[in-house]
Parts: structure tokens; C-alpha cells; sequence
């Protein structure tokens, strides 16, 4: 019954939602793209601010630390995004089994999820990656290995490891309910049709899946694109964990300059940007049909 | 080649016990209908044979040899499921063809079974669309052709056309018996449709509660019921069952006669009744009928152009040739 009337009552109810949205999303935009173009020093009153031109992105593009951050940036979220789908769907796979006491084993399984960044890099750095009173020092010394400094000699694989442990909980969880969702009598079919375990996984279960997976990497990616303080609290930026959400904030602490960062927040929109058209061409055909 | 036989088949889930020892006998190339009341066990029956569940002791054997612990994959039978089960992603070609890639056949044989397949069953320009873009029948179809594809010893259906419409059932009720006259391959159906179970069998199967009542051609088991359950569950509308002293009369507990058995009559007649609903069809009439021999009404079948008011007073006349007789146990009376 979407009579003129009705229709034009429901745009007007509609509206503050959207204005709201839009307000949200664009004074923010656009005051960062007014400050990329301006010199802007709030705690340096001996500097004026002024117009600033192209300075800004030309010097944030021109530093020796830009493509090497953007290189990071992608295999932090590259990395993350394979650990996360691939155990996600065998934890997926495994909880769906029936077994005593799931109900408790899902809501463990949850559970790193409600950890804050902060707090469960902390926890990682210091209970287990410490390379002398670490947990897997000890492990390493009882088998006679000489510890590991993780954050130092494996720095971006340890950052990988604590954003995956943060992030696999909800890969799990949206996979264990796609799975869920699946007609136990196709999986029948295809053992009938003569399929064993693991081609019913690749025919049945994976494809299945397909939907679920393209959510969760694109809404990890979001996520991921911008993490800071796994690094902040851990390598500080150091030992190639210079990520380009961490370079930005570098570089207005050492410079004052939010002109500078700004530039540098239009380069890592840039960058969402190309990533995410490049995942749209990728998975975004299964989010139709 | 096609024979199942069961020997003393069980199957418990937990404590429960579905199905309690069972033999049964398919022969090759007999169509066999399971049928019987809801949750008797003919699905639990049906995927015993298919070996989707583990009997809990007993024997299967097919072909002679024994198969109790053979895996599904490798008892070379197929399955048509209620829900059809098609592989939703892949395209109606590609379900079809999937059993014979699983079994690493060479692309130019499972081209000519697949287009065989369809032409068979009308698919041909469905071949290239998902399941989601067909029609129910449409997909009844895939079901069939996926199962046809694989040559298997025996085609299993359960309630395969219980999500259609009644005319598409009728249709594909026809199609499945041509299929069966076509192939001759054993075919084990489980319904609870009466005319399904009478129409396409050669053998029925009444189940109750995991019990065999009877094994017989559809019209042993219309003429000769072996006990009451069997007599009520089979024909539509049901056979009109009496007990006490007028089933005493025949030197019996309970005494049954079929609706199209009794002839009515305004002036006499062995029992004497008033009209209750009456049900036209247009080729026949059902009335219902009180009286004092039963508290429950007679059903009586007449021609479509007979017609009586509603609570006229008639007389019925049993035709006594036809009458069944049971004991106290409710066997039959021969
Ligand atoms: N996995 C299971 N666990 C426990 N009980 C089960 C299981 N599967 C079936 N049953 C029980 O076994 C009995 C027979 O079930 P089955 O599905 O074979 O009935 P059915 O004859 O096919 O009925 P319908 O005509 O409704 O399909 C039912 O009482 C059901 O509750
Ligand atoms: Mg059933």
C-alpha cells in the first residue's frame, strides 16, 4: 500500500536516520580533506597555521616509511584475514559436532572477542610472548630450544597471532551459523552420490559457506585496516610493525602537524578504498543470488 | 540386479526402540511401497537400506552379499529425498553429472548419461539453471535424474512427492511408474498416500510402529486384510469396522465391510440406518450413516446420482460374500 501519500510520510520519518548517517559520516570526511590542505599546529602557538597547498601529501608520500607501511598494513590484514577464515571454519566445523557441554564451549569460544585490543595485547606480550618469564619461553626451554623474541625477531607474525586470537571468535561464530543452516540431507545426497568427507567439504560444505566468508572478510578488512592498539601497546611501530594507521599518528606526534596526518588519513581512505574494490571483484558475486 | 533381503533387522535410538526384529524380502525389479502411519518408522527403514543409519543388529544383504556394514557410497543404491537435497550452487547439469564425477568417470560418458537423463525426464532446457530458478516438479525431476544417472541396483524414495500439488503429484506418480516399467530396476517408495501405495506397487509394506502387518500385492491386501489395522489403514474410505453382538451374529469379534459392499435400499434392508452427511463426488456418493449396530457411522459408497435428505431413514444390505471377520486378537478369519 505504498500510496503517494504513504511514501512521502516515510521519507519524512526516515529523514533525521539519514541526516544523522550523513552528518556522521561527511563532517568528519571533510573536516580531515579542510585540514589536509592547511598547516595546523594547536599545540605549537610559535607556528601559524595557513594554506598548505599540496605540501601535506606530497611530504606524507615522499617519506622513505610510506610504502613500507602500506606493505605492512596488508599483510597484517592478509595474514589475519587467512588465520581467521581457515581456523574459523574448522572451530566451525568442530563445535557443530554434537558433544557434551556446548553450550559452555561456544561461550568460551566467544570469549576473546569481548577481551579489549588494549588489554589482550598486553596480556599476549607479557604472559606469553616475554622472552624470559613468557609461557611459551618456558615451552621453548623445555624442549631445549632457545626462546623466541617474539616481538622483536618475529614482530609482524606475533602482531598477526594477537589480532587473529581477537578475531577468530567472530569468524567462528558466523561460520558455526552458516553451518548450521546447512540441510543435513544435501551432505547425505553427496555420501550417497559416493562422496567421501573431504570432497562433500569442498562441494557442499565450502560453497555453502561462500556467503558467510565473503561477510566475514569484509567486515574484518574494515576492522583490520585501522588497528592501532595491538601495535602501540607491543612493538610501538618498531621492527617493520608500522602499520599506516600508526604511521599517521607518528607523524603528527613528531611533527604537531594535523595537516600532515590528515593527508596521511586521505592516503589510508584511498587505500580502504582500493582494497575494498579489490575484494568486491574477488568475493563481493557471492553476496548476490 | 536388485534384491534386498533383511534379516531380523533392528534399530534403536537410545532407548527407544523404532524397529524391532524385521525380515523382508525385495525381489529384483519389484516395486515395493512402505506405507503406514506417521513416525512408524518407514523413513528409518528406508535409511537403514540406504546404510544413513547403522542398524542396531540384524543383517542386510543385497545381491547376497552382505551389506550391513558396506558404506552408503558403496551399496549402489540411490536416494530421492523428500526435501530433493539438490546442490544448491551448482547448476541442474552439474547435480546430475555429480555422482558420476565422484566416481572419476570419463567426461564424454557422463555428457551422454546426463543428457540421457534429461531427455528422459524432460530437463533438457533446464540443464544449464540452479535449482533455486525451477519449479517444484522441476526439482523432483533433478532428484530422479541425479539418481538415474548412477544405473544403481535399487532407487530409494522417500515421500518424494509430498511437496508437490495434486495434479503435479498425479503426474509424477505416472512418470515414476513409467520410469519403473522403463528401467525395471527395484524401487523401494515410502508414502503415506493411499492411492500412491495402490496404484504404483507391486508390493505394499504396512508398518506400524516398526512392525511388517502385512506384506502383499495391493489387492491381497484390499481382499484379504490379515488383521483390523490392516483392513482400516488400506482403502479410501476407510472399511467400516463393527464389533459386539452384531459382529457375534458372524461368529465374530469384529466384522469389516468396505463402503462399495453395501447396497441401500427405503424398504428393507439387513440393518436399518438415517442419513448423516453426504458426500458427492459426482461419480459416487459417500453417506455416512448412524445405526444401532456401531456408535461409529457406516460409511456407505453409491452411485453419484443417488442422493437422500439429511436424516431420511434406510436400509442397508451388506453383501455377506464380502464380509471380513477377525477374532479377539483382531486376526483374520478365514
Ligand atoms: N535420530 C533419531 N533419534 C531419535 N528418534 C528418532 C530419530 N529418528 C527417528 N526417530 C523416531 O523413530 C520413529 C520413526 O521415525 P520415522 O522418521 O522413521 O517415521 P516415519 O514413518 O518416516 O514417519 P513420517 O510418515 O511422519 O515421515 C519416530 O517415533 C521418531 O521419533
Ligand atoms: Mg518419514
Amino acid at each position: 500500500m505504498a500510496t503517494q501519500h504513504s511514501r512521502s510520510a516515510a521519507r519524512l520519518m526516515m529523514a533525521p536516520a539519514v541526516i544523522l548517517l550523513l552528518g556522521w559520516m561527511l563532517v568528519p570526511l571533510t573536516m580531515t580533506l579542510w585540514f589536509s590542505f592547511r598547516n595546523y599546529f594547536p599545540l605549537r602557538p610559535d607556528r601559524e597555521p595557513g594554506w598548505a597547498g599540496f605540501d601535506n601529501y606530497v611530504r606524507f608520500f615522499s617519506s622513505s616509511a610510506f610504502w613500507p607501511s602500506v606493505q605492512t598494513t596488508l599483510v597484517i590484514v592478509g595474514g589475519v584475514l587467512l588465520i581467521t577464515i581457515v581456523l574459523g571454519i574448522l572451530l566451525a566445523i568442530l563445535l557443530d559436532q554434537p558433544m557434551w557441554g556446548q553450550g559452555a564451549v561456544r561461550i568460551l569460544v566467544i570469549a576473546p572477542f569481548f577481551v579489549m585490543p588494549t588489554v589482550s595485547a598486553l596480556v599476549w606480550k607479557n604472559m606469553f610472548m616475554d622472552p624470559v618469564n613468557g609461557l611459551f619461553a618456558h615451552l621453548w626451554r623445555f624442549f631445549g630450544a632457545e626462546p623466541v623474541v617474539w616481538l622483536s625477531d618475529a614482530s609482524l607474525g606475533s602482531i598477526i597471532m594477537i589480532v587473529s586470537w581477537q578475531w577468530l571468535p567472530f569468524a567462528t561464530l558466523i561460520l558455526l551459523t552458516a553451518i548450521q543452516s546447512l540441510d543435513g540431507e544435501q551432505l547425505e545426497a553427496a555420501e550417497m552420490d559416493g562422496a567421501p568427507v573431504h570432497k562433500r567439504f569442498v562441494y557442499i560444505v565450502l560453497p555453502h559457506l561462500a556467503r558467510a566468508i565473503t561477510i566475514v572478510v569484509l567486515i574484518q578488512t574494515i576492522f583490520l585496516l585501522s588497528i592501532f592498539a595491538e601495535i602501540f601497546v607491543t612493538t610501538g611501530g618498531a621492527f617493520g610493525t608500522r602499520t599506516l594507521t600508526y604511521l599517521i599518528f607518528q607523524r603528527v606526534l613528531e611533527s604537531q602537524n594535523v595537516g600532515l596526518g590528515s593527508a596521511g588519513g586521505v592516503y589510508a581512505i584511498i587505500l580502504a578504498n582500493i582494497v575494498a574494490i579489490f575484494l568486491m571483484r574477488i568475493v563481493g558475486k557471492n553476496l548476490d543470488a | 540386479m536388485g534384491r534386498i533381503t533383511l534379516e531380523k533387522v533392528t534399530k534403536s535410538f537410545g532407548d527407544v526402540n523404532v524397529i524391532p526384529p524385521l525380515d523382508l524380502d525385495i525381489n529384483d525389479g519389484e516395486f515395493v511401497v512402505f506405507v503406514g502411519p506417521s513416525g512408524c518408522g518407514k523413513s528409518t527403514l528406508l535409511r537403514l537400506i540406504a546404510g544413513l543409519e547403522d542398524v542396531s543388529s540384524g543383517r542386510i544383504v543385497i545381491d547376497g552379499d552382505d551389506a550391513t556394514m558396506v558404506p552408503p557410497a558403496k551399496r549402489r543404491l540411490a536416494m530421492v529425498f523428500q526435501s530433493y537435497a539438490l546442490y544448491p550452487h551448482m547448476t541442474v547439469r552439474k547435480n546430475i553429472a555429480f555422482p558420476l564425477r565422484m566416481a572419476k568417470m570419463d567426461q564424454a560418458e557422463i555428457d551422454k548419461r546426463v543428457n540421457g537423463a534429461a531427455s528422459v525426464l524432460n530437463l533438457t532446457d533446464y540443464l544449464d539453471r540452479r535449482p533455486g530458478q525451477l519449479s517444484g516438479g522441476q526439482r523432483q525431476r533433478v532428484a530422479i535424474g541425479r539418481a538415474i544417472v548412477r544405473e544403481p541396483a535399487a532407487f530409494l524414495f522417500d515421500e518424494p512427492l509430498s511437496n508437490l500439488d495434486a495434479a503435479l503429484r498425479v503426474g509424477m506418480r505416472l512418470e515414476i511408474s513409467e520410469l519403473h516399467k522403463r528401467l525395471t530396476t527395484t524401487m523401494i517408495y515410502v508414502t503415506h498416500d493411499q492411492v500412491e501405495a495402490m496404484t504404483m506397487a507391486d508390493k505394499i509394506v504396512v508398518l506400524r510402529a516398526g512392525n511388517i502387518e502385512q506384506v502383499g500385492s495391493p489387492l491381497e491386501l484390499y481382499q484379504a486384510p490379515r488383521n483390523t489395522f490392516v483392513a482400516g489403514f488400506i482403502g479410501s474410505p476407510k472399511m467400516n469396522l463393527v464389533a459386539g453382538a452384531e459382529a457375534r451374529k458372524h461368529e465374530a469379534e469384529t466384522i469389516g465391510i468396505r463402503p462399495e459392499h453395501i447396497d441401500l435400499s427405503d424398504t428393507d434392508g439387513l440393518w436399518k440406518g438415517r442419513i448423516g452427511v453426504s458426500e458427492h463426488l459426482g461419480s459416487d456418493t459417500f453417506f455416512h450413516i448412524t445405526s444401532d449396530i456401531s456408535s461409529e457411522p457406516l460409511t456407505v459408497r453409491a452411485t453419484g446420482e443417488l442422493s437422500y435428505e439429511y436424516g431420511a431413514e434406510v436400509y442397508l444390505s451388506p453383501r455377506l460374500e464380502h464380509l471380513h471377520r477377525f477374532d479377539a486378537q483382531g486376526l483374520r478369519i478365514a
